[in-house]
């Protein structure tokens, strides 16, 4: 039983549809649970107050928002190697949530921020790398859209998926690099990795982590769905053109 | 190769080769600058450097489509694929073109359009050498954003979306390595990281814009 | 240097076009493909002049054998004749341009600009470009267009010339070139159904 079967687009729709109800249950629950438990049952921060809970929110979405490009970047490499379409659309179908977790963490980011910056923004380097991930997300998404032929338009984003990544990682360390030089603005602990919180917030917090990366599974194996079901049409209607012309 | 470097640069002057745009670019954004910021010459000679920089890539930014567009409309990108010259060769060749004809001037207009912009004197030659240094990326980098764009339609736009951000590296550095210039202090680190990303720009992106445009001429 | 196809299926955006196609073209021969339009033509001889991968078969031709000529000319408008198919001859590492210049009767029209010129000198200057090449296969999809008389006959001549220095021919035509050596192959039979399956069973959707 190889992972590679469910490159089948029709093993892969079959699947899917008995998997997504219980995965779409495991994910609202995890989410409700992690986002009630931290925001009503943990005590206020000692230093930032209530606001702090907003990391139920941004941490994971940040995360996910990581992975997600990681994930189309796996996929990109399994369509360019091996060809199979179902890999192709499955990046394509998990970008626009990519690019919407990335906002989500910019979004609850600036929120966190604000009343210890006093602004709602600032060019601090962990937020402006996800600023720049959401731009490429942009990209990536807006090429899709712009090539007709659906095979051209998986190779050429794929190779910009590739690319992008290398630049992503440059343009991380072009970031800290480029945030020393300002002026030490209030280092904020906007760490997506910092195991710094206490116990009693990292239970909740892990929770909305599994929760957010089920919701992404769920989202992702759904829309590669319509998108198979899309071309599938498209595949069927340009069959039956073909032999109306044959005749 | 010669022979398509020379035909691209005689090209590139004779009319309808936007030579002279680029170059006109450059001076109405930093003309536009003091406009939108006051004439504060404080204020302008901190951001100089920055602004400087800003408007050489936006200048090279207007001419990439015409690297590769116009070779694909006429047939001619599809004779060179033929050619025995390796496409990556064809490629890199046609970045040097860009960056001789777009780049370079660039680089030269510079130090006028810094007076423009009150730079303080010492910035001035690091100012010409970060520029120097990074646009060829700039140009190698914009040739993969063509190739991946030359069979869309209208596709300038989306060619600045998908290669602004590809940018950004070699912005930071650059900028970074002129601004430290005009203050006076040491800009080894930035201006040696960005010719490192220039020297891996020029060895391996001409390796993805050929994988693209293959994948284009189809 | 022969022209071996076997067995090849082509395709174009996905599906397939045409199947089974099998020919070999020895030194001096020429081969004329008619085929209504869309029946894969052009699909065939981009395939065979390596801008597209086949889908199945195999195409033997050697190394930088083929020379490919197409709808669009490869002129750049603001460079002279002279210029242009010097450019290309240095590209493809040959000399002398001025057999190409005399055999389609471009000699007069040496330093115009290529911009200036009508459509059938242009075309004419494109088809000139072959003979700088030094290519001995030839892979042409309809030559003859905005061509008058004359310039068909100029052309054919180039042709025969061609095929007597041992190259082959390959030509997409609807017009009778009056190539005495040719062979015609119509491409209609070849066309592949359009439920032919190729590939893994991935393409099943397809």
């Amino acid at each position: 039983m190889s992972l590679w079967e469910y490159a089948n687009p029709v093993k892969f729709l079959r699947l899917s549809e008995r998997v997504l109800p219980a995965l779409w249950f495991f994910a609202v629950t995890s989410i409700c649970t992690g986002l009630v438990w931290g925001f009503f049952f943990t005590p206020d921060e000692r230093l930032q107050g209530s606001t702090f809970k907003i990391i139920f929110l941004h941490v994971p979405a940040a995360l996910m928002a990581i992975n997600a490009w990681f994930m189309m970047l796996l996929a990109s490499v399994i369509w360019l190697i091996r060809r199979h379409h179902v890999s192709a659309l499955a990046a394509k179908a998990a970008a626009p949530v990519g690019m919407c977790l990335t906002l989500i963490a910019l979004v609850t980011g600036a929120i966190w921020g604000q009343p210890i910056w006093g602004t709602w923004w600032v060019w601090d380097p962990r937020l402006t790398s996800f600023l720049i991930l959401f731009l490429f997300y942009l990209g990536y998404i807006a090429l899709w859209e712009a090539i007709e032929d659906p095979d051209t338009a998986a190779d050429l984003t794929s190779v910009l998926c590739l690319v992008g990544s290398v630049f992503a990682v440059l343009s991380r360390y072009a970031v800290q690099f480029w945030n020393q030089g300002l002026h030490q603005g209030t280092s904020v602990p906007i760490a997506t990795g910092e195991r710094s919180v206490s116990d009693v917030f990292f239970i909740p917090l892990v929770i909305a982590m599994a929760g957010f990366g089920l919701l992404f599974l769920a989202l992702v194996l759904y829309r590669t769905g319509t998108e198979i079901r899309i071309r599938r049409t498209a595949a069927l209607l340009a069959r039956d053109l073909s032999r109306e012309g044959a005749r | 190769m010669k022979a398509l470097l020379i035909r691209d640069l005689r090209l590139g002057v004779r009319a309808g080769g936007g030579l002279g745009l680029g170059l006109a670019f450059f001076l109405i954004v930093v003309v536009l600058v003091p406009f939108a910021v006051g004439s504060n010459t404080d204020l302008l000679s901190r951001i100089a450097p920055g602004v400087l920089w800003i408007g050489a890539l936006l200048a090279c930014l207007l001419s990439l489509d015409r690297i590769l567009a116009l070779d694909f409309e006429d047939g001619t990108l599809d004779l060179l694929a033929t050619a025995p010259l390796p496409l990556e060769a064809a490629l890199s060749v046609k970045a040097l073109a860009h960056w001789i004809t777009t780049g370079l001037p660039l680089v030269l207009a510079a130090p006028v359009l810094g007076v423009l912009m009150n730079l303080p004197p010492q910035g001035f030659l690091w100012l010409v050498v970060s520029l120097f240094l990074g646009t060829p990326a700039l140009s190698v980098i914009g040739t993969f954003g063509a190739a991946l764009t030359v069979g869309i339609k209208r596709g300038g736009l989306l060619l600045s979306l998908l290669v602004l951000p590809l940018y950004v590296p070699t912005l930071i550095f650059g900028a970074e390595a002129a601004r430290r210039g005009a203050i006076g202090a040491d800009v080894g680190t930035p201006m040696l990281l960005m010719a490192a990303i220039t020297a891996g720009a020029i060895a391996l992106m001409p390796f993805a814009s050929a994988a693209a445009l293959r994948i284009n001429l189809r | 240097m022969n022209l071996t196809i076997t067995d090849l299926t082509i395709a174009r955006g996905g599906m397939p076009v045409l199947a089974g196609l099998s020919f070999n073209l020895m030194p001096g021969q020429a081969l004329i493909l008619r085929g209504p339009n869309g029946s894969g033509k052009t699909t065939l001889l981009r395939t065979i002049a390596g801008l597209q991968p086949c889908v199945a078969g195999t195409i033997d031709a050697g190394e930088d054998q083929i020379a490919y000529a197409a709808h669009s000319d490869g002129l750049k408008a603001m460079l002279s004749v002279t210029e242009n198919l010097r450019f290309w001859a240095e590209v493809f590492g040959q000399d002398n341009i001025e057999p190409a210049l005399t055999a389609f009767d471009l000699t007069g029209l040496q330093d115009r600009l290529a911009g200036t010129l009508s459509a059938g000198q242009k075309r004419r200057l494109g088809l000139a470009r072959l003979l700088v090449t030094g290519r001995p296969i030839w892979v042409l999809d309809e030559p003859t267009v905005s061509l008058d008389a004359a310039s068909v006959a100029l052309f054919a001549n180039a042709v025969r010339t061609h095929l007597g220095q041992g190259g082959i021919a390959l030509i997409a035509t609807h017009i009778d070139l009056g190539i005495s050596e040719a062979t015609v192959l119509d491409v209609g039979p070849f066309a592949a159904k359009p439920n032919a399956r190729f590939g893994t069973s991935d393409e099943a959707f397809l």
